[in-house]
């Protein structure tokens, strides 16, 4: 019983951590644009899927590594062609074109590499469980616990030290302040995006290498994501990440003991703390209206 | 000049005459255009469903993106009850209705204190869950097969018997009585002073609210009037296919709606059936023509964003044709 409910907790756990990162993606976003950026989980699909056109060419690593900037770079042109035209307007328009670009891109990507599932090859000795006692713990597993803590620290430290990361955090503050200042705003938020869909990238390959590659594979974590936010409070990064891992955790306890509710655990714990403490567990005050 | 404001009238009127008339013919033409009547039927229960969702949208100006869940527990309310417990369409009807409109009124009033993209959030997440009952409860709602093994009901209307069972056309002019009175009953609360109260929250929230307005109740009113008719449009929807399935209350049928409303005009009263009208008929036209209609479905999305924002009775208005 101890295994199982340790099992389900580290599976939670990586879950969670799946769903952190794409929410890291959608706050950074949201809290300099005021986009929901529905393509989020298309862009996903996509930075998985590159991986997988790349590997025969740069192997495991490569693959690891390019992917993700491929993705932010196409990102960075769409925001530039259409997302940039909607800031400042109501946000019912940027819904509905990230939507649209979310159909687009799952049919491109069924278009291009096909509707049924591949498979995601991973270096052998990384699909090794580590003891046998705890089976559940692969090589793979604990990699791609300890890649998304990496990047998240990163995230973290650009944000706080570099000139782009004070500068974004700055913009989620007083955006018109900041351009007073004479910084670049269109670039500035031209940048922030990027660096929400490398993320995003990032974990489309990480989870194709658990998951396996499919085209639906973004839209079944976008919507947690959105729960991530919601419950760690918006506007707050730090309680993003501690949204995304606690809803990853609760849906992980959760299939231990009721598995046909796993899913639906998460919003009821949306609910709860809409209905306790509706700015989120770390949301800044007067940020909901 | 009595003459002349009965002029008028007639000239202000002779859209929505000639729409009424579209309306009530449309089963007769349907077979010579290329559709069938069952497509005119799905036009009427989507413009519904666009026009109550509009109801919110367009003249409460607060986006909802989950009405989906709506639409989907009003279609399983109306199948479930006539599998399992009364083979009669007006009461399934009426149970699909009720819950929908309560899930509306329970959840409204967990995020009417949100605004704007976060409301839209919010609505979203709260769609999924309805989603997973349905995907996941295997054993009453049939899970990702959906519900099937029931058929919608003759009416017995006392004195005679409404075959919508048999008769296609005869329950196209069902699910269009209900669209007037649905639509009848809109335009008045539109009309009255709760209508109004509801235009001057989405011009100036602030202003209203000085005026003593209580914001929170109307925005929740709005929410689960809004909601009680895309629940009835679900039920027409599910009598419509004998048949309902987890699709209906995914997220991308509520996109689906939005992008009906706003395609056909979200400032107008009948800009969303419009809205409807075009979005079905294309998408049924695309999906028989190619596999990639979700590409198609989607590239209208981004170019009426980025190039008809007001939608299409926006874009006659503002040439003065209308």
């Amino acid at each position: 019983m101890l295994q199982l409910i340790l099992f389900n907790i580290f599976n939670g756990l990586i879950v969670g951590a799946f769903y952190a990162l794409m929410a890291l993606g959608l706050s950074l976003i949201l809290n300099l644009s005021g986009v929901i950026n529905f393509a989020h989980g298309g862009f996903l699909a996509l930075g998985a899927y590159l991986a997988y056109s790349l590997m025969p060419f740069v192997g495991f690593w490569g693959a690891l590594l390019l992917a993700p900037f491929l993705t932010a770079a196409i990102g960075l042109v769409i925001e530039r062609l259409m997302i940039r035209r909607l800031y400042g307007r109501d946000p019912l328009y940027s819904l509905l074109l990230t939507f649209g670009l979310a159909y687009i891109l799952e049919d491109v990507t069924r278009f291009i590499w096909g509707a049924q599932s591949l498979p995601y090859p991973i270096p052998a000795w990384l699909t090794r469980p580590l003891s046998t006692q705890f089976f559940f713990l692969t090589g793979y597993r604990l990699f791609m616990v300890l890649l998304v803590a990496l990047a998240v620290a990163a995230l973290f430290f650009i944000l706080r030290y570099t000139r782009l990361g004070m500068r974004i955090r700055a913009g989620t503050l007083d955006l018109e302040t900041v351009s007073a200042l004479g910084v670049n705003v269109r670039v500035l938020r031209n940048l922030n995006f990027g660096l929400g869909i490398y993320l995003a990238g990032l974990a489309g390959v990480l989870a194709a290498g658990m998951l396996g590659l499919q085209p639906t594979i973004g839209t079944s974590l976008i919507m947690p994501s959105f729960v991530a936010i919601i419950v760690g409070g918006l506007g707050s990064l730090p309680g993003t990440l501690v949204g995304g891992l606690l809803i990853g955790i609760a849906s992980g306890l959760t299939t231990v003991f009721f598995p046909s509710a796993s899913e639906a655990v998460i919003y009821v714990m949306m609910g709860l703390v809409l209905l306790l403490r509706p700015r989120g567990l770390f949301g800044e005050e007067g940020r909901l209206q | 000049m009595n003459r002349e404001a009965a002029v008028n009238w007639v000239r202000q009127n002779i859209p929505t005459v000639l729409l009424w008339v579209v309306l009530l013919t449309m089963p007769f033409w349907m077979k010579a255009v290329g559709g069938y009547t069952e497509l005119a039927t799905r036009v009427v229960v989507f413009g519904l469903a666009a026009m109550a969702l509009n109801f919110l949208l367009g003249f409460t100006g607060t986006l909802s993106f989950g009405h989906a869940a709506y639409f989907g527990i009003g279609a399983y309310g109306v199948g479930l009850t006539i599998k399992y417990l009364v083979p009669s369409t007006a009461v399934g009807m009426l149970v699909g209705v009720v819950s929908g409109t309560l899930a509306a009124a329970l959840i409204g009033a967990l995020i009417v204190r949100l605004r704007g993209v976060y409301f839209a959030m919010v609505t979203i997440a709260f769609g999924q869950v309805f989603y997973f009952i349905a995907f996941r409860w295997n054993s009453v709602t049939g899970g990702d097969d959906g519900l099937n093994g029931w058929q919608r009901q003759a009416l017995k209307l006392g004195w005679t018997t409404l075959d919508i069972q048999t008769h296609d056309k005869t329950f196209y002019y069902f699910a269009l009585t209900c669209f007037a009175l649905s639509a009848l009953t809109m335009a008045l609360l539109l009309k009255s002073p709760f209508g109004r109260t509801l235009v001057a929250i989405r011009e100036n929230e602030r202003r209203a609210r000085f005026l003593g307005i209580d914001v929170e109740r109307h925005l929740w009113l709005s929410f689960v009037i809004s909601c009680a008719f895309v629940s009835l449009a679900g039920t027409l929807y599910a009598l419509l296919n004998n048949f309902t399935d987890p699709r209906a209350l995914r997220w991308d049928m509520s996109g689906n709606f939005v992008i009906m409303a706003v395609l056909g005009g979200m400032r107008s009263f009948w800009g969303p059936l419009i809205g409807a009208a075009i979005f079905v008929v294309l998408q049924d036209y695309v999906s028989s023509v190619t596999q990639n209609w979700m590409s198609v479905v989607g590239l209208v999305f981004v170019l009426v964003v980025l190039f008809f924002p007001r939608g299409v009775l926006g874009l006659l208005r503002g040439r003065g044709k209308l």
